[in-house]
């Protein structure tokens, strides 16, 4: 049995992959996760590892069912990022993202608050990276914001893992709790990387501008981490549910008003974390269950979708919907994949989504939440809408934009055709993912009522849909981008979609241009009282500096003659 | 021979001194002055080594006893900061052959040499002494030194930098003396050890009370704590590069720890913080210097200022430690002392490779280095990320400390302001290294190499040290909390 943490393995690996080139290169780095699964697939749980340092009894390495089934998922999503990065990777990419995908793997293993604090800020470190490896002015602002609020996220969580030991006495990573400061601080930590609403901008700002590779990394790891330690530190919090819900709906209307294909994907993301979120917060077994299954099958489903974008940005070299088009001439295995990925994410049946999403679905209603489990509904038509069908419709199909580019390379196709076969698989033998859950599975997906409840959603959307085409509603107007809802809420709620889109929207706007405004203010006030003209910052008159010795000199007397 | 260790600490570069001024101007006076800074270096690790062994030595000078004569007495504190003196002598003093021929004129080299030797006297000697007039001496001999180091600088500025240093660094040195006048003159004694047990009968005359605020503030102008810092952010920019990199990484420690030996154990915790309550003027200056300075950071164009403005941001860490008087405080703001000399010398030595190769600090001659000088400036992440505060580096260690030590006491505007400054420092960082991976290197300008092994080596080697005592807290976390059991126990 052996007791490697692969952590190690992937840090090890990239390593040796900064000392080569070329190919051997590439053939290396793909070579770590099959390497470091080799041994990491043969961890069994209750394994443990402790270690004292710092006057604390820590635990680098615990192994238990829930560690390892995104030990599993992060191998596979390693590789096939790897195998994606064949071609168009480099040495800054392949090396950061091997040392972030082994970040997350000692996140998933960390059984102490400060292994899992460590695991945090390398997470953002060495995946900031992948933003700044796309070279452009936009990528490196947005990298630095990314890594701010990522830190951010760090030193909050390192805060409440003090308070926590404050409060508890134990630095244990196990059921935390929002009762005390601590708990709350380290939700909010965990809140900010599975970007909860209005901590969430980060996602949406930073995961766009990436290079291809480095979006197909990110999208894999940095919230599936969060998710993970949301499932084991405050599974049962009724607020998640709230949160959950909110961020299932709210991502919607920013994905339909927007033109920028990942970041729709990006937005699609939030919807789908929320979908695990409200798992995590009902907490019963099927409900757990459902949310670390559909973090497993979101990984692989946007992850497909992520590459086909990548692959469309690497051709094309932008992925602007409204400048697409008619790919699927040029690209027709990409489109496949991605229409594999497009159904899997809108939870068609036989497809991975369906077969987690209504894991949670099901245990939203077991537990008679029927608010969310509305909502979640509306939130399940609206992926369809604008994953299932914009991503692919706008990218491949729609009004011929004239652009002729050589298919995808050979790796790519290869990572979204395994990607896509997986979410194939999972979707038709769900008991192989079900065999491995942590929680005991005792959930049948594929009886008459999930399956024509599913069906009615994707089945009346696709119907509107087609319909709006062909009146030639779609796509010129956004109003048809809510066909799916209309459906579900008659015709009250395209007008509302809208305005609520709009006056979002605007919000964004109002607010973005307040925190523009308040940036350069105080950039400007900073430059004046600390630059080098400023107070802080000029040189002072010696005469001056001794007048500052005085002051004090008399504070101090004062002080102690007070005292 | 281990038993006269103690004084030949301090003899090695106080007779290296005039030894390199008598070889005259070949490079004689650089092999002497590395041969010191070596030896000195080895003397001060068996010295740490035989304290923790074996607990304090107490070092009779010329055998004359305690009152009368002066002693060395060596603890667990300033064994440690004895350390990092010598450490950072030796390392700089490796990197410095290179650097100092470009930016000191041949005819003065070995004149440079002596003074570094003289100021690591007058700083080991500060650490070493057992008696608080021989603090006085030490430190003058380590402020003229200094201000001679600094006026070599080789822009004309360097001469009004050194000239306010020596004003502010005067005034100083007299607060500290008039300060040790008037313990004089209630106790009559010098022997810390005596003026401990002397002073408690007569804490609450009005005199102990003056010298105590006159060394306060005295000391405070030496380590330039907020907002007694103005001297520094000129010193430390028009310095020699070397200069620059020994002084900000040893001079403003020996200061700090010099605070602590007077707090801890002359005045005594309870005159200092139960009597007098210093903590709450020092907590609430190395708050507010920690969050201005590291602003200030980021707003200034020049490297050598950058680093500046964060050491003084970074005193205030190693003083709001200190301020807790509690043990998690006093641990964190040591150990702090140390690391913080670790990176900053590491920090310092990668601008003076950078001004060796470019010739200028500006942050617009870094640009395009990322890829010009790829070693030196991935040192510089290195250092950068420690001063961060990021895990796995010695930064995260003492931030974890000086949290800790905030939150047992209850000051939670300490641990927010101590948690916003990672945040600052990763702007000030970040603007490194932004022009140095993400700026073009202008096409007219000269093509530029990596630097010279001299200087990598010994930038790596701290580099590697912030980096090992990062991951492996036993050793310096060991020895700062022996310490710190030790000052709150009132023992020297």
């Amino acid at each position: 049995m052996s007791n490697l943490h692969p952590a190690l393995v992937f840090f090890a690996g990239a390593l040796l992959v900064a000392m080569l080139r070329g190919r051997a290169q590439a053939l290396v780095a793909l070579l770590v996760p099959i390497v470091s699964a080799w041994s990491a697939f043969q961890l069994t749980a209750g394994t443990e590892i402790t270690l004292s340092i710092f006057d604390y009894e820590l635990m680098p390495f615990r192994v238990d069912r829930l560690s390892l089934l995104f030990n599993y998922l992060f191998h596979i999503a390693a590789f096939l990022a790897l195998l994606f990065a064949w071609e168009a990777g480099d040495r800054l990419q392949r090396v950061s993202g091997l040392l972030y995908a082994g970040s997350a793997l000692l996140a998933v293993f960390a059984g102490d608050l400060i292994t899992l604090f460590v695991a945090w800020e390398l997470l953002a470190v060495t995946s900031v990276f992948l933003i700044w490896a796309r070279g452009t002015e936009r990528a490196n602002r947005s990298g630095m914001r990314y890594l701010i609020v990522q830190i951010l996220s760090g030193v909050i969580l390192l805060a409440g893992a003090i308070l926590h030991l404050r409060e508890t006495g134990s630095l244990a990573f196990n059921e935390i709790g929002i009762a005390t400061l601590g708990g709350k601080l380290i939700l909010l930590a965990l809140g900010i990387k599975a970007a909860f609403p209005f901590l969430h901008s980060w996602l949406v700002d930073a995961y766009p501008e990436a290079t291809p590779v480095g979006t197909v990394f990110l999208s894999s790891f940095t919230t599936k981490v969060a998710v993970y330690a949301l499932a084991r530190g405050f599974a049962g919090e009724p607020i998640l549910v709230i949160v959950g819900g909110a961020m299932a709906a709210f991502p919607i209307f920013f994905a339909v008003i927007e033109n920028d294909l990942r970041r729709v994907l990006g937005y699609s993301m939030i919807n789908q974390i929320g979908f695990m979120v409200v798992g995590v917060g009902i907490g019963t077994d099927l409900a757990l269950n459902g949310a670390v299954a559909h973090a497993f099958n979101d990984v692989l489903f946007k992850g497909v979708l992520m590459m086909s974008m990548g692959a469309v940005l690497y051709r094309v070299g932008h992925v602007n919907g409204s400048d697409l088009g008619g790919l699927y001439k040029s690209m027709p295995f990409t489109t496949v994949f991605c229409c594999v990925g497009a159904a899997s994410i809108s939870a068609f049946p036989l497809f991975s989504g369906f077969v987690s999403k209504s894991m949670v679905v099901a245990a939203v209603l077991h537990e008679h939440h029927i608010v969310v489990w509305m909502i979640l509904l509306f939130a399940s038509a609206g992926v369809f809408h604008h994953a299932g069908i914009k991503i692919p419709f706008f990218a491949f199909f729609s009004h011929d934009s004239g652009l002729r580019v050589k298919e995808a390379p050979k790796s790519m196709l290869f990572a979204m055709g395994i990607g896509a076969v997986l979410c194939i698989g999972i979707g038709c033998f769900p008991q192989f993912l079900y065999a491995r859950l942590p929680w005991p599975v005792d959930y049948v997906p594929y009886t008459g009522t999930h399956v024509l409840t599913q069906m009615q959603i994707l089945f009346f959307s696709a119907l509107a849909f087609t319909w709006l085409k062909l009146t030639h509603l779609y796509p010129p107007e956004l109003r048809a981008v809510h066909l799916d809802i209309d459906w579900l809420y008659r015709r009250a709620l395209p007008a509302t979609a809208r305005g609520v889109a709009m006056v979002a929207e605007r919000v964004r706007l109002f607010g973005a241009g307040l925190a523009l405004s308040f940036v350069s203010g105080l950039q400007q006030a900073g430059r004046h009282h600390l630059g080098p003209d400023g107070i802080f910052g000029r040189t002072w008159a010696t005469g001056s500096i001794a007048v500052w010795v005085a002051i004090l000199l008399v504070i101090y007397l004062i002080f102690e003659y007070g005292a | 021979m281990i038993a006269e260790h103690p004084v030949i600490q301090i003899l090695i570069p106080l007779l290296g001194a005039p030894l390199c001024v008598l070889t005259g101007r070949g490079v004689l006076a650089y092999w002497l002055a590395l041969a010191c800074s070596l030896a000195s270096l080895f003397v001060a690790t068996r010295l740490l080594a035989t304290v923790m062994a074996t607990g304090p030595i107490v070092y009779e000078l010329g055998g004359w006893a305690a009152p009368w004569g002066i002693e060395y007495r060596i603890g667990p504190l300033n064994s440690f900061v004895l350390l990092l003196v010598a450490l950072l002598g030796a390392m700089v003093m490796l990197a410095a052959k290179k650097s100092v021929e470009s930016e000191i004129p041949g005819d003065r080299r070995h004149f440079f040499y002596a003074a570094m030797l003289l100021c690591q006297t007058g700083l080991l000697g500060i650490t070493i002494t057992g008696d608080a007039f021989n603090v006085f001496v030490f430190l003058e001999i380590a402020a003229l030194s200094s201000y001679v180091l600094i006026a070599m600088g080789h822009q004309r500025r360097a001469l009004y930098a050194s000239y306010q240093y020596l004003i502010m660094g005067t005034i100083g040195s007299t607060f500290i003396l008039i300060s040790i006048g008037l313990l004089y003159q209630m106790t009559g004694t010098l022997n810390m050890a005596d003026l401990a047990a002397r002073l408690p009968a007569v804490g609450d005359t009005r005199t102990v009370l003056v010298s105590f605020a006159f060394f306060m503030v005295g000391v405070s102008l030496k380590m330039a704590l907020f907002p007694l810092h103005m001297w520094l952010p000129n010193a430390y920019t028009y310095a020699p590069s070397i200069v620059s990199a020994f002084l900000a990484s040893t001079a403003t420690k020996v200061a700090v720890y010099v605070m602590i030996r007077f707090l801890f154990s002359i005045y005594g915790p309870a005159f200092a913080f139960d009597r007098i309550g210093v903590s709450q003027i020092l907590g609430s200056l190395a708050l507010v210097g920690i969050v201005i300075m590291s602003a200030a950071a980021i707003f200034q164009n020049n490297v050598k200022r950058l680093l500046a403005y964060s050491s003084v941001a970074q005193i205030g860490y190693i003083v709001l430690g200190i301020s807790f008087a509690s043990e998690n405080g006093l641990t964190g703001g040591i150990v702090h002392l140390f690391n913080h000399g670790l990176m900053k010398g590491a920090l310092f030595l990668v601008v003076a490779a950078v001004v060796y190769r470019v010739g200028s600090s500006d942050l617009n001659a870094f640009r395009g280095l990322g890829r010009a000088m790829p070693v030196t400036m991935f040192l510089f992440v290195l250092g950068g990320l420690g001063m961060i505060g990021v895990p796995l580096t010695v930064g995260f260690i003492s931030k974890w400390y000086l949290i800790l030590a905030a939150i047992e006491t209850g000051h939670w505007l300490a641990v927010a302001l101590v948690l916003l400054s990672s945040l600052l420092a990763v702007i000030y960082v970040w603007r490194v290294v932004e022009f140095a991976y993400f700026q073009p290197r202008d096409r007219d300008s000269d093509p530029v190499g990596e630097a010279p092994l001299s200087m990598l080596v010994p930038t790596a080697i701290l580099v590697l040290a912030t980096i090992v005592f990062g991951i492996n807290t036993e050793w310096t976390v060991g020895v700062a909390r022996a310490a710190a059991v030790f000052l709150l126990g009132g023992h020297a």
